[in-house]
């Protein structure tokens, strides 16, 4: 046999290389989002020069600039920030547990049963705490009905696929209900909730979301992204090699029900999201794998870039940005689908 | 190829060796098996011989994946115990049974994109920590295991383009990654043509003779069962028929118990091992009419 030669160190590692590429995508999309912030901080009735915003950020600033940016601006781009992290998050880990690439939170149910809990409360005429409160909990409650009707005995990706479409399209149907038993004004706020819009964001929106990041987060992408890695590649398997598979899902999917949540409670049910990032994370990196960090990353430079761009689009009139992510991530959908049949995957 | 994977049946990552008695590493008494609420095997013994090379044979649907899997702790039995080295195997941490004894499914699926180095790195897993992860140790083990499977050359190959018997051979070196005394292997030759089957099979037989590993394989050719294992379980419908070394299992009696097929027992004209020659159309069905 001939395998006795000396490898070149390139090759082996775990892949050594691809890791690099992650971690460089990841601290790219970063980068590429904090850059997005500066330029949405600086913009709007009173423009800022870049250096100004990061200097006023850092504490330099004018009383009349300090106000404009901490109170203003910095909570919606952070909102931004933290929704497109969670969602990209949240997606990835879908994709991951149903095995499918298109396992989003979107077309699993999760993302509706918050719109009904908010819309409910939109109905009955709740404030906007309450709304926040009411998306949580409709996602919250959505996740653990999906769960108790996709568990035998284990639970299994494609039951869970398939208890998630049919939740979908029950809760579609409650929503439309909803929306025609509100009255006129509340309708067209439900309309802007449900479209995703980061307008008018405040620190009170996003600490919420901020808390749950900083404990999910690291329990996700450090504790549970090995053995997620080694569980795609089929129960059995890693049951073998000693990963606590149902254990590990019921982890994870919990995890990522309450990122969906809260990110719809902060900036509403933001589209394709969840289901865009983890495709051109894994692109970008050419890695095998859920690729949870890079996700993230991406999902972060995404939604503020996708905020930046509802907000110049058109001089004096803001999208909400779950146009511009609709539009894009549906997009980018359809050519990657377009793509794929032209090489012959589908 | 002198380079085989050093390991010791007492060092470290074996996890509970030496703390059982006299009986066999692997063993499972009285087991009730079953998916849901169908009953695949009820009240089964079985015991894998230390340092053996046990193939597990019988007709479809007769239970030898089932036992196979409860072996390996991935379907728990219903009634019954599984005892490796001595203990409960349901009451063992997951990592360390994970260290003791590696299982490569008929099931696996290779990632998209994955090269063969970092396939058979993820079989280091259940080495490895949250704060220690990839070491000088794994990237030896990995090397040592790529090159016992002769899949060296192809450590930056994506795993999609090999051929079929070069992908068997890489899942192999990821479960010898693993360092595990004992290891079982569902239908390894399944899907791979007769030259790759033979390849296959040489490989375990050499892992089995080189490190003293305990083999336990599912296969379905018995000729190959018969000159491979050293130890043979013979199933049916849930039950074990018959246990033993190949010469005195494989009689044309017991294939016909087994299978329901008339056969001639001869010598294997290569090994001396029995070689089952199925019953010519005619004989066949007079025998059956």
């Amino acid at each position: 046999m001939s395998g006795v030669r000396p490898m070149p160190v390139r090759r082996i590692a775990g892949g050594v290389t691809l890791r690099f590429r992650a971690v460089a995508v990841g601290a790219g999309c970063l980068l590429l989002a904090l850059i997005f912030c500066v330029l949405a901080v600086g913009g709007g009735d009173y423009p800022m020069s870049p250096s100004d915003v990061v200097r006023t950020i850092l504490g330099g600033g004018s009383p009349a600039e300090d106000f404009i940016v901490h109170e203003l601006r910095l909570p919606r781009v952070v909102t931004a920030l933290l929704v497109g992290a969670a969602l990209a998050l949240a997606g990835a880990v879908f994709q991951s547990l149903v095995r499918n690439p298109l396992g989003s939170p979107d077309l699993l149910g999760f993302t509706q049963g918050s719109a009904a809990g908010a819309l409910l409360v939109v109905v009955t005429g709740g404030g906007s705490a309450a709304l926040a409160g009411g998306a949580v909990l409709g996602g919250v409650v959505t996740g653990v009905v999906i769960y108790a009707l996709a568990w035998r005995g284990g639970l299994h990706g494609h039951r869970l696929v398939l208890v998630g479409i049919g939740a979908t399209a029950i809760l579609t149907g409650v929503n439309g209900y909803l929306l025609t038993r509100g009255r006129l004004m509340e309708a067209a706020r439900a309309m802007l909730w449900l479209t995703g819009s980061l307008d008018g964001r405040g620190w009170e929106d996003v600490l919420p979301l901020l808390a749950a990041m900083a404990v999910l987060a690291p329990v996700v992408l450090l504790g549970c992204a090995r053995p997620l890695a080694i569980t795609e590649m089929g129960d059995d398997l890693a049951r073998g090699l000693g990963v606590r598979v149902q254990g590990l899902r019921l982890v994870l999917l919990a995890a990522a029900v309450l990122l969906t949540s809260l990110a719809a409670a902060a900036a509403g049910p933001v589209s394709f999201v969840a289901l865009t990032a983890p495709h051109l994370a894994r692109r970008m990196t050419g890695a095998p794998g859920p690729n949870l960090l890079a996700t993230t990353c991406t999902g972060a430079a995404l939604l503020t870039g996708a905020d930046l761009v509802a907000q110049r689009l058109f001089a004096g009139h803001q999208l909400p940005v779950g146009v511009v992510t609709g539009v894009l991530g549906g997009g980018y959908l359809v050519w990657l689908l377009a793509a794929q049949r032209k090489a012959g995957r589908i | 190829m002198t380079e085989t994977i050093a390991y010791e049946t007492s060092g470290q990552g074996n996890g509970v060796a030496g703390m059982h008695d006299d009986g066999p590493r692997l063993s499972g008494s009285a087991l009730t098996l079953s998916y849901d609420k169908r009953v695949v095997a009820e009240g089964l013994d079985v015991a894998i011989p230390d340092k053996s090379f046990t193939v597990i044979i019988g007709p479809n649907a007769c239970g030898k994946s089932t036992l196979l899997r409860a072996l390996a702790r991935t379907l728990r039995p219903a009634a019954g115990t599984v005892l490796l080295d001595g203990r409960d195997i349901t009451s063992l941490p997951a990592r360390q049974v994970a260290r003791t004894l590696g299982l490569l499914p008929q099931t696996s699926v290779a990632p998209d994109g994955i090269t063969v180095a970092e396939l058979v790195g993820r079989g280091r897993y259940p080495h490895q920590r949250l704060l220690r992860q990839w070491s000088a140790d794994d990237e030896r083990v990995v090397r040592e295991s790529m090159e016992a499977t002769g899949v060296a050359d192809l450590a930056g190959r994506l795993v999609d383009e090999l051929s079929g018997g070069q992908r068997q051979r890489v899942w192999i070196a990821m479960a010898l990654a693993q360092e595990t005394p004992l290891l079982l292997l569902d239908e390894p030759t399944t899907y791979l043509d007769i030259a790759h089957q033979i390849e296959v099979l040489d490989l375990c037989a050499r892992l089995h003779e080189e490190a003293g590993r305990t083999l336990v394989a599912v296969l379905h050719d018995l000729n190959h069962a018969a000159r491979y294992a050293t130890h043979l379980i013979a199933m049916r419908d849930g039950r074990v028929v018959a246990a033993g070394a190949p010469g005195e299992v494989m009689t044309a009696d017991l294939v016909e118990e087994v299978f329901r097929l008339p056969c001639r027992v001869i010598d294997d004209p290569e090994t001396g091992t029995p070689l089952v020659v199925p019953a010519a159309r005619r004989r066949t069905e007079t025998a059956t009419r």
